[in-house]
């Protein structure tokens, strides 16, 4: 499990604390207001940012002396999710070899990787060519093929459309299905969260709350909850 | 706690070792040398003039460049932009060629002296004080137009409507708006020009010369070449090196303008510069500055042209040999140059590294060259590795440029691409190969082809250690115009040109063709 023990996260002025536990296969929102510490929190366990004090395991395993590439993390930012100077075949090939030597299997996994996301036979256009949804679904496939056991989404579809942003969750749901993997989404609309999420952890007034069941939490917000979504 | 701290990148922190070593153990080198010398009458005097004609020259390639760049930007003709590019063409001219040039226009058997003459006036003398303040307003007025003009053009255009507006005439425009921008570019501009002038050899050696008309770096190259008197070659290397750092620390104050930066094909529109007096003012600046400007270059190319069916002995020789110390230092800065800059904006302490990669600002190519000498005399033959030392030196002092060049362009790759990379495990070689280069590349290409044009074009450190035998293309030139062979240097220096443009046209358009 990915275990959060007296977290705390200092940048500049701003504090973040966390303390809690997370099983494999668990889908799990994070929402706030913005500026409370959602991509903090995601960014600490993807090893950009080092811990002021508490302890990052997983599965047992201290995070901290592991460079973000060597963490069982894989991360979709909020842009910037692909090299704009490589094709979707390069760029989904960097997730299984940072050198880029890539043997015939390795190249037909990237081809049957494009086909899983709906972007067959598209391996060798550049990210500038694809609408907005079709990168982020190439930015999608790469994780697929790195298959690390934690998926963080740092709000990549914000930019989409509703409908384009339903399908990318969609597709989230059945890839984190398939791999079995942990699944953190920052988000600011409460309806991705019932949507997507089991669990949802509230971020506000520098601490990020204990996991709580998505609907029961919805259904009897706690004050910083309500504040957040209004009357 | 910020970001994670970064790793400590062990290539850059070689370069920057290698370049400490390279610059203060010449300097140490040079100090050991020196104790027993003592500066001579005549040395003082090199001091003086280096600095008055250094000030000179910075004061005049400003304050007509003032004018010239006032011209550009308000006015709109054909062929506009290209003068404007043609102004970033001197600097990558060698200085040799110019100086042919120079002396075809205002030389002895010049144009002007010709006209002179037929007018029945006396000739001018285009050696001493003069003639070296004129070669290097010519080489420093393109690049002062080009950065006071980037400050008339960050004057935004609703400052100018509004003063339009109010009815602000032309003295409470220049005072509320143009001054204050000249208040503030001015004083860099003119440092830069200072500090450029302050390490003239070429120029020097071929305009100026004697007991009134030297700088220290010619003193220096006078003391190894005729006397070979180590020891006073040392001090005089000691003290330019002394000038070159207050210089240098003095232009840390300033914020130096940029000479390269875009957009400046875009005239400032202008309500209240439509006077005919203004216009014709400005047509006639402007028609000045390139009749000075083109005048010479084209000299070269005419009295060239002719001599270049019969191409002087030992020429295609001379040739390959610059191109060799042009690729061989121009491969050996960017390669220093990459790694210093991912030093620096990646990893730990890159403000020492940094300062590092600005060293030899201080240094010059015969301080350099001369310590270079006084560690190799005692082991081999300096003449032998003339062409390695040449690149070396000419590497080493592009390096400051070239990491200039390179710096935003890392740091913009480093913040739109750099999470991506570090989450994908992207490091060291393979994010070179695969982030770094491929985004870098126009700007790599760019700063590569100035560095290989400097390069070619240097006239330096190799004359200080080339026998006869190993001559590059410019200091063939300088021999040949020393022999008064005039036709034949000029046919030798458009060869030069030629080669030193197309050098730099090559690789600025291999950046230029990067994958999108």
């Amino acid at each position: 499990m990915l275990r959060l023990e007296g977290v705390a996260l200092h940048q500049g002025e701003f504090r973040l604390t966390a303390d809690w536990a997370l099983q494999p296969g668990d889908r799990v929102a994070v929402i706030g207001p913005s500026g409370a510490g959602k991509s903090t929190l995601l960014l600490a366990i993807a090893g950009f940012l080092a811990l002021a004090r508490g302890r990052l395991t997983w599965l047992g395993q201290d995070l901290a002396p592991l460079s973000p590439g060597d963490r069982p993390v894989s991360i979709l930012f909020q842009d910037h999710n692909l090299f704009p100077h490589l094709t979707l075949a390069q760029n989904l090939g960097l997730g299984l070899s940072p050198r880029l030597r890539l043997t015939p299997a390795e190249a037909a996994r990237i081809d049957a990787a494009l086909d899983r996301v709906g972007l067959p036979g598209m391996g060798a256009r550049k990210p500038g060519t694809l609408s907005g949804g079709q990168q982020s679904r190439a930015a999608l496939a790469r994780t697929l093929l790195r298959a690390r056991p934690i998926l963080l989404l740092d709000e990549p579809f914000a930019a989409l459309g509703p409908a384009l942003k339903a399908d990318m969750l969609g597709l989230v749901t059945e890839i984190a299905a398939e791999t079995g993997a942990l699944v953190l989404m920052v988000t600011h609309d409460p309806a991705d969260a019932r949507r997507f999420a089991d669990r949802t952890i509230v971020v506000s007034e520098g601490i990020a709350a204990q996991p709580q069941p998505t609907d029961a939490l919805f259904l009897n917000p706690p004050q910083a909850l309500r504040e957040y979504l209004g009357p | 706690m910020a970001r994670r701290a970064g790793t400590v990148s062990w290539p850059g922190v070689a370069v920057a070792a290698a370049l400490c070593l390279l610059t203060l153990g010449t300097l140490g080198a040079v100090l050991a040398r020196a104790g027993g010398a003592s500066l001579t009458l005549a040395d003082w005097s090199a001091v003086r003039f280096t600095v008055l004609q250094a000030a000179v020259s910075a004061l005049l390639s400003v304050g007509l460049a003032v004018p010239v760049a006032r011209a550009l930007a308000r006015r709109r003709f054909a062929g506009r932009g290209l003068l404007i590019a043609l102004m970033g063409a001197p600097f990558l001219l060698p200085v040799i060629v110019a100086v042919l040039g120079l002396l075809a226009v205002f030389g002895r058997q010049g144009m002007l002296n010709d006209a002179l003459q037929a007018l029945g006036l006396p000739v001018v003398s285009v050696y001493g004080f003069h003639g070296v303040v004129l070669a290097h307003v010519f080489f420093n007025l393109p690049l002062a137009v080009r950065m006071i003009l980037s400050g008339w053009q960050d004057i935004p255009a609703e400052r100018f409507r509004l003063a339009a507006a109010l009815g602000l005439g032309p003295g409470a425009v220049f005072r509320h708006l143009e001054w204050p921008m000249l208040r503030a570019v001015l004083p860099g501009a003119m440092v830069a020009v200072f500090l450029i002038c302050l390490t003239s050899f070429a120029v020097a050696l071929t305009l100026g010369g004697g007991p009134r008309a030297t700088t220290v770096e010619l003193a220096i190259y006078q003391a190894l070449r005729f006397e070979f008197n180590l020891g006073r070659a040392a001090l005089l290397a000691a003290l330019q090196f002394a000038l070159c750092a207050v210089a240098v620390l003095a232009a840390g104050w300033l914020v130096l303008p940029g000479a390269f930066g875009g957009g400046m094909d875009r005239p400032v529109q202008r309500w209240n510069a439509d006077g005919p007096l203004a216009r014709l003012m400005d047509a006639g600046v402007i028609a000045a500055a390139a009749v000075f400007l083109l005048l010479p270059p084209g000299m070269v190319v005419a009295r060239g042209l002719p001599g270049l069916s019969d191409l002087p002995a030992g020429l295609w020789a001379a040739a390959a040999r610059s191109v060799l110390v042009a690729v061989l230092s121009t491969a050996l800065c960017l390669v220093a140059a990459l790694a210093l800059g991912v030093a620096i904006v990646r990893g730990r302490w890159s403000r020492t590294l940094e300062a590092a990669g600005m060293l030899p600002l201080a240094a010059s190519s015969l301080v350099l060259g001369t310590g270079l000498l006084l560690i190799l005399h005692p082991v081999i033959t300096p003449q032998r590795l003339a062409l390695p030392v040449t690149a070396l030196v000419n590497a080493a002092l592009a390096l400051p440029f070239a990491l200039r060049l390179l710096l935003p362009a890392l740091r913009d790759i480093e913040t739109a691409h750099g999470r991506l990379a570090d989450a994908l495990g992207l490091t060291g070689l393979a994010r070179l190969r695969w982030l770094v280069v491929p985004r870098l590349r126009p700007v790599l290409g760019f700063a590569a082809g100035v560095v290989a044009a400097l390069s070619m074009g240097d006239l330096g450190v190799i004359a200080l250690f080339a026998d006869q035998g190993a001559a590059t293309l410019p200091l063939l030139v300088q021999r040949l115009m020393g022999a008064y062979r005039m036709e034949a240097a000029a046919a030798a220096a458009l060869v030069l040109v030629a080669l030193s443009f197309g050098i730099f046209w090559c690789l600025d358009r291999w950046g230029r063709h990067a994958a999108s």
